[in-house]
């Protein structure tokens, strides 16, 4: 049976499509048959992250609208195997989005995959509703600071209350917790919310932490999703989120400073 | 006093919403207050001018003084539609006799029509008849009087158990409310009656919100933005002080928010 994953945050700017980018290739990398779906019509830039943008020829709004199929639209990713994008559109806005044409979707895509991932929009209208609305589970990107927190705790009101699973009185969505751009030395100085404080407020499990890395930006610039860069800190951390989210026990890492040896506190290497 | 302000100042219905901003303006000259209040209800079967005087005037006459000034709530339900009434000249007719009508309750449109141009304001039809029905009209007897309750709410108390999230907004009409997770920053819950939270309370809380000076709210950690019982409130700022993030309650000592360890 096919899940459906909503990336979701309230807030922009967290991570939600370097978090989809990041779970789907982890997904796909396990085996699983995994659609990446931008729901961000308008901007899209799953594309950009994933770096297929050359080759997108027919996108999401145009597979509601019938002007093409979904075989079509869809971009199978080159590196991994399994893995497949349906990008948005980039001249339309997020009124072309419909709840029928967006289940319609859905529900051919259940036929083929496992894991489908729907990165929503920032904000909590009409995009972001249609993210969500379908979804089994909901992995929820917040930042260690407070309109980060509140807006997460916002969306997750939402999900409770104006998604299908909640209006058909069936079993509540399930929630996960992603924090990211973590920095462990600037909780330290209490600059930032720490893991506990997030979970506190929010009070629903936590999925993972992501470390404030390098590594993310560069590999965005490149199109790749930061989980194939293997040596770095947040491509570990994506993928010990991904083996949580299909059910392993996997303990937290980088929520302490990292101890660093005399010659990268003296050429201040990272 | 006009009818009108009679019935207003009498009989009101307040959304939670409009109280609590009521309450936080601490400059505003009035509050306003729900309350139940018990009228009589003239229950009317048909209207003519000529038998609506000689029934009203034998009725009176048998209790004079129990009619001096009182507010009559003229009930259609029972009187045909079509049934033409001038309520101006009804209105002085029950004047004279010492009854002051204040609103319709049920009756046709023109019926109703007709009411709000005698300056009547319309109440909806009573949806259950808590009376017994009356025995067969007979054709003398026009008007029966009776004491009815106006109003009965149905009192409930509400019990929430998951998280109450920043943006969502519940309220218990008519009773307590009881939440068993954290209320978030940006989160609202509000009651006619008591308030417990059995976890943070980090949002807003108003209990007594009809105007219940006896309401209180218990917390188990007070993080509140807001805490409010009737109208008297508190925000973040007056509530960090010893008692942050303790168990409290909070109850009214005249008008006087008092918060206290548990």
């Amino acid at each position: 049976m096919a899940e459906i994953i909503v990336v979701t945050s309230g807030k922009g700017g967290v991570g939600k499509t370097t978090t989809s980018a990041a779970i789907g290739t982890g997904l796909a990398l396990k085996g699983h048959k995994t659609a990446i779906i931008d729901f961000d019509v308008g901007l899209r830039n799953l594309d950009l992250i994933m770096g297929c943008e050359r080759r997108v020829v027919y996108d999401f709004v145009n597979v509601i609208n019938g002007e093409a199929n979904l075989n079509q639209a869809l971009i199978k990713d080159k590196r991994v195997e399994n893995l497949s994008i349906l990008p948005a559109s980039q001249t339309r806005d997020k009124d072309a989005l419909t709840q029928e044409g967006v289940q319609k979707v859905l529900d051919e895509l259940k036929k083929t995959y496992d894991y489908i991932i729907c990165d929503s929009p920032a904000g909590i209208e009409k995009g972001a509703h249609m993210a969500m609305y379908f979804a089994d589970r909901a992995v929820v990107v917040t930042n260690p600071e407070v309109s980060s927190v509140r807006d997460s705790d916002r969306i997750l009101g939402i999900l409770q209350s104006k998604t299908l699973r909640a209006e058909k009185g069936e079993a509540p969505i399930e929630e996960h917790l992603l924090l990211t751009r973590y920095s462990p030395d600037r909780v330290e100085r209490g600059e930032m919310l720490s893991v506990k404080d997030v979970e506190e407020i929010l009070s629903i499990p936590l999925l993972g932490v992501i470390p404030e890395s390098k590594a993310v930006l560069s590999a965005s610039n490149q199109g790749q999703p930061v989980i194939l860069d293997e040596e770095s800190d947040a491509g570990q951390a994506y993928m010990d989120a991904v083996r949580r989210l299909m059910g392993e026990q996997v303990e937290h890492r980088f929520l302490n400073i990292a101890k660093k040896g005399l010659l990268s506190r003296m050429f201040g290497g990272r | 006093m006009s009818q009108l302000e009679l019935f207003r100042k009498k009989r009101k219905k307040l959304g939670p919403m409009q109280d609590t901003e009521a309450a936080l303006d601490s400059e505003a000259c009035f509050k306003l207050k729900g309350s139940r209040v018990t009228m009589t209800i003239l229950e009317l079967y048909r209207y003519d001018y000529k038998s609506f005087n000689a029934t009203l005037s034998s009725t009176v006459s048998s209790a004079p003084d129990f009619f001096q000034q009182t507010p009559v709530i003229l009930s259609l339900e029972k009187c045909p539609a079509d049934n033409f009434i001038d309520f101006i000249e009804l209105g002085e007719l029950c004047r004279e006799y010492g009854m002051i009508p204040v609103a319709v309750r049920g009756g046709g449109e023109e019926q109703i029509v007709s009411a709000n141009v005698a300056g009547l304001p319309s109440l909806p039809p009573a949806s259950i008849s808590r009376a017994p029905e009356p025995t067969e009209p007979k054709a003398e007897t026009t008007v029966e009087i009776r004491e009815v309750e106006v109003e009965v709410p149905i009192s409930a108390n509400k019990v929430i158990t998951t998280p109450v999230r920043s943006g969502q907004q519940i309220y218990a009409p008519g009773g307590d409310l009881v939440v068993l997770a954290p209320v978030s920053a940006g989160a609202e819950i509000l009651a006619d009656g008591n308030i417990h939270v059995y976890a943070p309370l980090r949002g807003r809380a108003l209990a007594g919100v009809k105007g219940d000076d006896s309401a209180r709210i218990f917390c188990q950690s007070l993080e509140a933005e807001l805490i409010s019982i009737s109208g008297n409130y508190k925000v973040n700022e007056d509530l960090q002080g010893s008692l942050w993030k303790q168990a409290v309650k909070a109850e009214l000592e005249g008008d006087q928010l008092i918060i206290s360890p548990l």
